[in-house]
């Protein structure tokens, strides 16, 4: 078995998969959009009704579920779109410019 | 050099010049030989002239050109005479099979001047009498196989029903004829 | 024991084929390589292999096919001519940048135009850049063994490239010639299992091929497809010698016959080789110091291996039965030119065209050949650097 790589800017080409195979799946977790973001939605926790409206629609599955509840943004991946605040129907989601 | 057999077939499209220089090459390797059977392609179509060729030797053949200076020069159609120089580059102690009625000495007047040997046979008349029909290149390869001696009548007999028992194995009634024509032609070549 | 059998070429292939049994063979027919799945159809039909025959509406969907089911963990096989080839143009490049090794019967014959059916290696030639290894047989019995040998060379682990073997159309695919076949099982054992690192069809471990990919990684993957090449040849000299342990047949990247002491050497590819030293033979029989190269390996180029072969000759004909059209000559002269190009005192070098469209050879064109270079050798002029052989003039 191909070895499993982490493929980043800095790997030489006797690291890199043959033809940039992918040797595995579910992988687009390790590749990180988070610094994408410009604006950024925060999560107030107080207003939420856990009706997950927000989770369905958010283009990066950046919002966590557990236990059928959601949880903090995934903001590793979460590129800021804004989309889950639009969709939001009880003010729990407010976008604010990101000050990375 | 010297020990490898040329021959050079002429015939039309669908007389089964081919075919028949791939029988000499199968029937010459059961006898040990080394072989080749090739025809020269190109856009044939029924009844245009063909070339095919023959080299059989003691010796691994490592020549790929076609055949220029033949030994033997086999005709199965006699009407490519007027158009083709069937005898171009045929070795002087060599020989040439027509496929004609006419004998020997009517024929080599049609040969422009050819003075080696001459032998015909009438494919015609013995492959109608023989299978029905007109397959010529029966008989033809009985009359090159007798005329250039490359193996003896027994053999060739013997290999032939073998090679067309394999070859007409769905259909076996036509192996008595085929076998009847390839005999008569070993008898009335000329 | 060797089987003794008389078969053409596209039948020597298509019996390689059938006793390798690959999993999957796709192919479109084009003369003269159409008999090879033209007889493999009629094994799949007999039960004599259970591979899976895709009969497909194109060359580009031949190799499109044999890229996917490659992929999917299948050895895979196909053959084509020509334009055929020039149709499959894009997906030869897939295929050997997706490092997958599929094998493929090329029966050589030329482009188009004017429309040509007959025998020339521009097809090959055109392809020598796509990243393909490429293997050149003189006849029959070399087609089969190439062949055969090709399986096991491309599907090494440290080369993981299609293979694509070559003769020529007609002059020997359709030749019916003596040839000694391996027995069945003897060749099942050597080509052995395919087993991919990884492939589509492994459940365990889902993949991906053919990504797209970006300015940032596209170097070092051409790079690591390069290393494939390059480890290529010491892979094939491996395997020749292990098939010459089963059958006794030699073979190196190149054959050399009556080269070491010769003043005057052709190089040349392919059935004319054969031609070619029978007019050898005829020379030294007239006491005349000549020999010849046959390229076996064109791809990887076996350059430093052509140059000590080549050095102590005086002067050098190569053969191309390509032209080049970059007004210089043809693609194999470029190749052997580069070669030589820091040896000191490098054998004169001459290009011939030869051959294109079929356009036939005799012992006598070869041997005229070896006087122009006698010529070269006796007055140190070497003329007109690009002929071109048997055109009228």
């Amino acid at each position: 078995m191909e070895k499993k790589t982490t493929i980043n800017e800095t790997i030489k080409w006797q690291d890199i998969t043959p033809g940039g195979n992918i040797c595995a799946s579910g992988n687009s977790i390790e590749f990180i959009t988070g610094d994408w973001r410009t604006d950024k939605p925060i999560f107030i926790e107080d207003k939420c009704k856990q009706c997950l409206l927000c989770v369905p629609v958010c283009p990066d599955s950046s919002i966590p579920v557990k236990d059928s509840k959601r949880l903090d943004f995934d903001y590793d991946h979460c590129k800021g779109c804004g989309i889950c605040a639009k969709a939001c129907p009880f003010g729990a989601i407010e976008m604010i410019k990101d000050d990375k | 050099m010297s020990n490898v057999t040329e021959i050079r077939w002429h015939g039309r499209g669908g007389q089964g010049a081919k075919t028949a220089s791939l029988l000499l090459a199968d029937v010459a390797f059961s006898t040990g030989k080394f072989v080749q059977g090739f025809p020269e392609y190109g856009p044939e179509r029924m009844g245009a002239p063909i070339t095919a060729y023959n080299r059989i030797s003691k010796n691994k053949i490592r020549v790929h050109s076609n055949i220029y200076e033949p030994n033997f020069v086999v005709v199965v159609d006699q009407t490519l005479l007027e158009s083709i120089d069937v005898t171009k580059g045929l070795k002087p102690d060599g020989a040439i099979v027509i496929n004609t009625e006419k004998t020997p000495e009517e024929i080599r007047k049609e040969l422009k001047g050819y003075t080696g040997k001459i032998h015909t046979i009438d494919a015609r008349k013995i492959s109608e009498e023989a299978l029905g029909k007109y397959f010529p290149n029966t008989p033809m390869l009985s009359a090159i196989v007798k005329v250039s001696g490359v193996m003896k009548e027994e053999i060739f007999i013997k290999e032939m029903q073998h090679s067309f028992e394999h070859k007409f194995a769905a259909k076996p009634e036509v192996i008595e004829g085929n076998m009847k024509a390839l005999k008569i032609a070993l008898q009335e070549v000329k | 024991m060797a089987i003794r059998e008389r078969l053409s070429g596209n039948e020597a292939v298509a019996t390689a084929m059938r006793q390798i049994n690959p999993d999957v063979v796709a192919a479109f027919p084009i003369t003269p390589s159409t008999e090879v799945p033209q007889y493999f159809s009629t094994y799949v039909a007999n039960g004599l292999v259970d591979t899976e025959f895709v009969p497909v509406e194109s060359e580009h969907s031949a190799m499109s096919a044999c890229v996917g089911s490659e992929a999917a963990g299948a050895r895979t096989m196909t053959a084509t001519s020509s334009c055929g080839l020039a149709l499959m143009w894009e997906e030869l490049f897939i295929a050997a940048s997706c490092r997958l090794p599929i094998t493929l019967a090329l029966v050589n014959r030329a482009l188009s135009g004017p429309i040509n059916i007959n025998a020339d290696h521009s097809d090959s030639m055109g392809a020598r850049d796509t990243g393909w290894i490429q293997i050149y047989s003189e006849n029959n019995q070399e087609a089969y063994d190439n062949f055969i040998q090709a399986v096991r060379i491309g599907e090494h682990k440290d080369v993981r490239l299609p293979v694509m073997v070559c003769q020529d159309g007609f002059i020997t695919s359709h030749a019916v010639e003596n040839i000694e076949l391996i027995e069945d099982d003897k060749v099942k054992e050597f080509v052995g299992e395919y087993y991919p690192q990884n492939f589509l069809l492994n459940s365990k471990q889902p993949m991906s091929v053919g990504p797209y990919d970006t300015p940032t990684y596209y170097m070092e993957h051409k790079r690591l497809q390069a290393e494939g090449m390059i480890k290529a040849k010491k892979v094939i000299l491996e395997i020749s010698e292990q098939f010459e342990k089963l059958t006794g047949r030699k073979y190196g990247l190149f054959e050399t016959y009556k080269l070491d002491d010769a003043d005057s050497a052709l190089v040349i590819i392919n059935s004319t080789a054969g031609t070619a030293k029978d007019a050898v033979d005829r020379l030294r029989a007239e006491g005349k110091k000549v020999g010849l190269l046959k390229i076996r390996v064109f791809r990887p180029f076996p350059a430093e291996e052509i140059a000590e072969a080549l050095e102590n000759t005086k002067s050098i004909a190569v053969m191309d039965k390509a032209e080049g059209f970059n007004s210089q000559g043809g693609p194999l002269c470029s190749e052997i030119k580069s070669a030589l190009y820091n040896i000191e005192n490098a054998p004169k070098i001459i290009n011939y065209i030869y051959g294109l469209g079929g356009r036939d050879v005799k012992v006598d064109n070869i041997i005229e050949v070896y006087n122009e270079l006698e010529k070269i050798n006796k007055t140190g002029d070497i003329g007109n650097k690009y002929r071109y052989l048997s055109v009228r003039d």
